[in-house]
C-alpha cells in the first residue's frame, strides 16, 4: 500500500474535520496538492492574506462565529507571526488551526534533528509559545488532522498540522 | 480637527447593532462611552483589529462589523487593507483614527506623521468607498449614509486626543470581555 502523503487525502480529511473557510498565504510544500485544488473547491471559501498574522487573527474572529477555519502557511510565515500566535491564539486560549508546510523537510528525518536550522527550530518554537502540534508525513498520519481539529475547538486551544514531506501536484 | 471623543460618540449614536472592534485609546474611550457586549476588546497583537473585523465580516454577514483602528495600527498591517479588498465584505467599515502618534504607547509619532496619506493608501488598495473627514460636522452629516452603504468601506478621521481614559488593559486582555463577547455572539447565532 502506497504510504506516501498526499494532498487530496488530506483535503477530504479536512473537510471531514468541518474546516470551512481556508486562509493562506502559498508554501512551496503543499502549494499543488493542497492549496491548489482548495482555491477552485465549491465547498471551501478561501481567503488569500497578505501576512500570515492576519490568518490568526480571521480564524480566531471565526472561531466566534460557528464557523471552522484553517490557516495554511510555510513555517517561515510562522516564524514572522509567533506575536499573533502567542496572543491570540495560545494567550487568549482560542481555536486557531493550523496546517505549516515544512519547507526544507525530509520525510524520513526528524524535523527536530535537521541539520537545516529552519527545519529544526520550527517544532520547538510552537512548543515554546504553547501551542499543540502534529507532524503529518505519511498517509498513515492523515487520519490524525479530525481529531486534532475537533480537539482545538473542544478545548479551546490552537493546533498546528506540520506537513512534512512535499505533496505531489495531481 | 475632530477630537476622538467627540467622535466615538458620535458613533454611539449611530450605533444600533453593529460587532465593534476597537483598539487602544479607542478602545478605551468606546468602553466608557458605549458599554455593548458584541465589542471584541481581544485584537491581541497590536495591528491585527482590521484582520479580527474582516473575520467577523465573513463569519457573521448579516450583522455589519465597525473596526475603530488606529493610524500606528494601520501601518503595522498594510496587507489588510489588499486583504479585505480582495475579499470585499459589505458588512465591512474600517474606521481609522488618525492622530499622527503612538498614543497608548508614549505618543511618539508615527512613521510618516503628517504626510503620509491612509485614505489613498486604501484606494489604492482596492478598498471601494474611502472617506476622509478632518470636520465634525461633515463627518456628522455623512455617518448615517456612509454606515448604510455596501461596503468595505475605509474611513479616515483626522483627530486629536480628548478627554482623558482610563487605560483598562484588564478589559482589553482579559478572559472576561471575551466571555461577555462569546455570550453575546451565540445569541446572535441562536438567532439565525
Amino acid at each position: 500500500m502506497n504510504d506516501t502523503l498526499n494532498g487530496p487525502r488530506i483535503l477530504s480529511t479536512l473537510k471531514a474535520s468541518g474546516i470551512e473557510v481556508v486562509v493562506s498565504v502559498p508554501d512551496v510544500v503543499t502549494s499543488e496538492g493542497l492549496l491548489r485544488p482548495i482555491s477552485t473547491d465549491p465547498d471551501l471559501r478561501h481567503v488569500r492574506v497578505c501576512k500570515e498574522d492576519e490568518g490568526v487573527s480571521i480564524c480566531a474572529a471565526l472561531s466566534y462565529c460557528g464557523t471552522r477555519a484553517l490557516l495554511m502557511m510555510q513555517q517561515t510565515g510562522m516564524y514572522d507571526s509567533m506575536n499573533a500566535i502567542r496572543a491570540i491564539a495560545a494567550g487568549y486560549g482560542l481555536p486557531v488551526c493550523m496546517l505549516i508546510g515544512l519547507q526544507g523537510a525530509v520525510a524520513d528525518e526528524d524535523p527536530r534533528r535537521s541539520e537545516k536550522h529552519i527545519v529544526r527550530c520550527a517544532l520547538p518554537a510552537l512548543d515554546a509559545v504553547e501551542v499543540e502540534h502534529r507532524l503529518l508525513r505519511r498517509a498513515g498520519d492523515v487520519p490524525a488532522i479530525v481529531p486534532a481539529i475537533d480537539g482545538a475547538y473542544r478545548r479551546s486551544r490552537p493546533v498546528a498540522l506540520f506537513v512534512g514531506a512535499m505533496l505531489p501536484g495531481p | 480637527m475632530i477630537r476622538r471623543d467627540d467622535c466615538i460618540r458620535l458613533l454611539a449614536v449611530h450605533h444600533t447593532d453593529e460587532i465593534v472592534v476597537p483598539l487602544y485609546q479607542a478602545a478605551f474611550e468606546w468602553y466608557a462611552i458605549k458599554p455593548w457586549p458584541l465589542t471584541y476588546y481581544a485584537f491581541g497583537a497590536m495591528g491585527q483589529g482590521s484582520s479580527h473585523g474582516l473575520g467577523f465580516a465573513i463569519g457573521v454577514p448579516e450583522r455589519q462589523v465597525w473596526v475603530l483602528d488606529g493610524d500606528g495600527s494601520l501601518l503595522m498591517n498594510l496587507g489588510a487593507l489588499v486583504t479585505i479588498a480582495e475579499a470585499a465584505p459589505e458588512n465591512l467599515v474600517h474606521f481609522v483614527f488618525e492622530n499622527g502618534t503612538y498614543e497608548a504607547n508614549g505618543a511618539h509619532p508615527i512613521p510618516g506623521a503628517g504626510v503620509v496619506n491612509l485614505a489613498g493608501i486604501a484606494k489604492a488598495a482596492g478598498i471601494p468607498n474611502v472617506h476622509e473627514f478632518s470636520e465634525m460636522e461633515a463627518l456628522a452629516e455623512a455617518l448615517p449614509g456612509l454606515v448604510a452603504a455596501p461596503g468595505p468601506t475605509f474611513v479616515d478621521l483626522k483627530v486629536v486626543p480628548g478627554g482623558r481614559y482610563e487605560y483598562r488593559w484588564d478589559v482589553v486582555h482579559g478572559p472576561e470581555s471575551r466571555a461577555i463577547f462569546r455570550r453575546a455572539m451565540q445569541a446572535v447565532l441562536a438567532a439565525r
